[in-house]
């Protein structure tokens, strides 16, 4: 189902474990980083591959939420709305996007170009409140900075800064 | 105090390997390898180093549960757990993303110890730029010789592998972590058999927190005293890394003694609070799972694992998030309570019903729709979890909404009664 040069990528992870079955995550994210998400055809070829049932990998691909079984848009934005982040105001940050863009959480944009998702603690609690955009992750965020974001991103040009943390706030609204 | 763990935090190209080794890594491996493998096992124990990824446990004591003898038929692992999903931590990302190589150095030292043959690095699938880094310094130190076969000519081989979570919090928890490193769905096992005898695979296998396995160079280089010497006293030692989130002025990561007092953490290291004027109203210590403390109770309190403990919470990962007057406590209450019913894996009922009742029950309260027998059954419900599940994941659901209740009975009560926060911003 994939080119060569994907299935020797393929066969080189499966080479790092002792057992096949130890492969199933790896080539998941595999196949979602090339497809955007994991097809009931990947599904199978992951099985394939590892040497378990087509059912054990889409009970892998269902437990993780990192694993999406649609397509999303081109950006996804996951919002932290832990604690850390609640306490640094992304709740007005989300609001905002929401309203930005015209959709609620789960949704994308008519266009394809964004997905909003709400996800749990990523680990950047210190850089509060957090975005993640695709793999990357925006910290220190405000409103004026994802503002910046969005609009280059929708006009297709590079991000205004480079993910990671933000020049430190001292106090912004919601905080 | 000297920086240890984060000395190489902040200089110019801290993640290549040419720098770690100018500043003089690597050396201990050398020097490890050349040590009779108890004898690290036993400096390790004499060191008082306990485990930093939550429980506390001596690591000394866990790894001389490993057989001495593995053979091929039946490895044994090291599995290096960088799963780091508590709410409020991120203190084992600032190693894995400025200095991959001392993690590697302490995954080495420590699996040589254990006659483990492979090590496991399972790092949450989020963390995409921290998987890049530990792939490529993988790379550089098994181009230098530091991984792979025969290393340094001692004889014994060993490989490193980073395998990347899907999303899941519960994989962080030992047993879901092993069966998430065998392909499959992180569902939790019961104990015993314990991972010493029955890891991944089968196979005996130590699991330890990135801040545990990177302190292992330092005991080794510098000895058991020399780190013992560090901390409140022989139980709580060592460098330790406190993170703190919330409404400070500046927030982040700081290496400090173990021991060092909750206050001066707050208000010297993370700048104290965020907005002049507004006093600080709680602190949860050591990442969402653990009790809540209110302001008085923070006052003296040493930030070590029996001084918290004797304070009624837990040291956890040294998460520290701090809460002004402003902060409503039901609604903080809230999102705890979300965390943990989205990431029950529901394999217990106690565990999968009680953690979306109680946050049924915190939401209903925050319409303004609770009744005063709401507290009373919130509080039940939790109790009714503890100490009765597969894995711990339904104590940590518990603990905080106890801990909330009876520290903050006024503020539910007045949510319960008038239908919204007695805080002005509610
Ligand atoms: C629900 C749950 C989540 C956990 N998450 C983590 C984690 O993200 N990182 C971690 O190091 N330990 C975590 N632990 C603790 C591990 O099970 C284990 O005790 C620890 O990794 C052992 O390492 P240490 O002895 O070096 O602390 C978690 C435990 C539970 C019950
Ligand atoms: S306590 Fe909860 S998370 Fe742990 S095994 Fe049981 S259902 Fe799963
Ligand atoms: S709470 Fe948002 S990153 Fe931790």
């Amino acid at each position: 189902m994939f080119d060569e040069q994907f299935e020797k990528r393929a066969d080189e992870i499966l080479a790092r474990y002792p057992r096949r079955e130890s492969a199933v995550m790896p080539l998941l994210h595999l196949v979602q980083e090339r497809e955007g998400y994991v097809s009931l055809a990947a599904e199978r070829w992951v099985a394939e591959k590892t040497g378990v049932s087509p059912a054990h990998v889409h009970g892998v691909v269902t437990f993780y939420t990192m694993f999406r079984t649609e397509r999303h848009g081109k950006y996804v934005l996951h919002f932290c709305t832990t604690v850390s982040c609640m306490l640094r105001g992304v709740d007005h940050l989300l609001a905002h996007a929401k309203e930005k863009l015209g959709i609620e959480v789960g949704e994308t944009t008519p266009d394809g170009l964004f997905t909003i998702l709400t996800v749990e603690c990523l680990g950047s609690c210190g850089t509060a409140p957090v975005v993640q955009v695709n793999d990357d992750y925006y910290e220190d965020m405000d409103i004026e900075r994802l503002d910046a974001l969005l609009d280059a991103l929708a006009a297709g040009k590079e991000p205004p800064f480079p993910p990671g943390p933000g020049p430190r706030r001292v106090l912004v609204e919601g905080d | 105090m000297e920086k240890v763990l984060t000395r190489n935090v902040g200089i110019e190209g801290s993640r290549t390997i040419e720098v770690y080794r100018k500043r003089g890594g690597y050396e201990t491996l050398a020097k490890a390898l050349k040590m009779d493998p108890d004898a690290i096992i036993e400096e390790v124990k004499a060191s008082g180093l306990r485990g930093r990824g939550g429980a506390g446990f001596p690591a000394g004591v866990k790894w001389s549960f490993m057989p001495k003898e593995p053979t091929p038929e039946r490895p044994n692992y090291l599995v290096c757990n960088a799963d780091e999903s508590e709410p409020g931590t991120f203190k084992d990302r600032v190693i894995i993303e400025n200095d991959p190589h001392l993690l590697l150095e302490g995954c080495l030292c420590s699996a040589f110890a254990m006659r483990a043959s492979r090590v496991f690095i399972y790092i949450r699938g989020e963390y995409t730029l921290g998987a890049k880094v530990l792939e490529r310094a993988i790379g550089e130190a098994r181009e230098a010789g530091f991984v792979g076969e025969d290393i340094l000519g001692s004889g014994w081989s060993c490989d490193i592998v980073v395998h990347r979570g899907g999303g899941a919090y519960i994989c962080g928890e030992e047993t879901a972590l092993m069966t998430s490193i065998e392909g499959k769905r992180g569902n939790p096992r019961l104990k015993p058999p314990f991972p010493a005898q029955f890891g991944v695979y089968g196979y005996p296998t130590t699991i330890n927190n990135v801040e545990t396995l990177s302190c292992v160079p330092f005991i080794i280089e510098r000895g058991a005293s020399w780190f013992a010497s560090i901390g409140t006293d022989e139980r709580n030692t060592g460098p330790k890394l406190y993170g703190v989130s919330g409404h400070v002025k500046n927030p982040g990561v700081f290496e400090l003694p173990m021991g060092t007092e909750l206050m001066e953490i707050i208000e010297e290291h993370a700048g104290g609070m965020l907005r002049e004027g507004k006093a600080l109203k709680a602190v949860i210590p050591g990442g969402s799972s653990t009790p809540v403390l209110r302001a008085d109770e923070c006052r003296g309190l040493r930030m070590d694992f029996d001084s918290v403990a004797k304070a009624g919470s837990m040291l956890g990962s040294a998460a520290i998030i701090v809460m002004d007057e402003t902060t409503d406590m039901v609604a903080v209450m809230e999102r705890i309570a979300h965390f943990y019913a989205h990431e029950s894996c529901g394999q217990c009922t106690p565990c999968r019903e009680g953690t979306g009742w109680i946050e049924k029950i915190l939401r209903r309260i925050r319409r303004g729709e609770g009744t005063p027998e709401d507290l009373d059954v919130l509080d039940q419900v939790a109790a009714n979890m503890q100490g009765i599940t597969v894995c711990p994941l339904a104590d940590a659901a518990a603990m905080p909404c106890r801990s909330f209740l009876e520290k903050f009975r006024d503020e539910f009560e007045h949510y319960v009664r008038h239908g919204r926060s007695p805080v002005a911003a509610g």
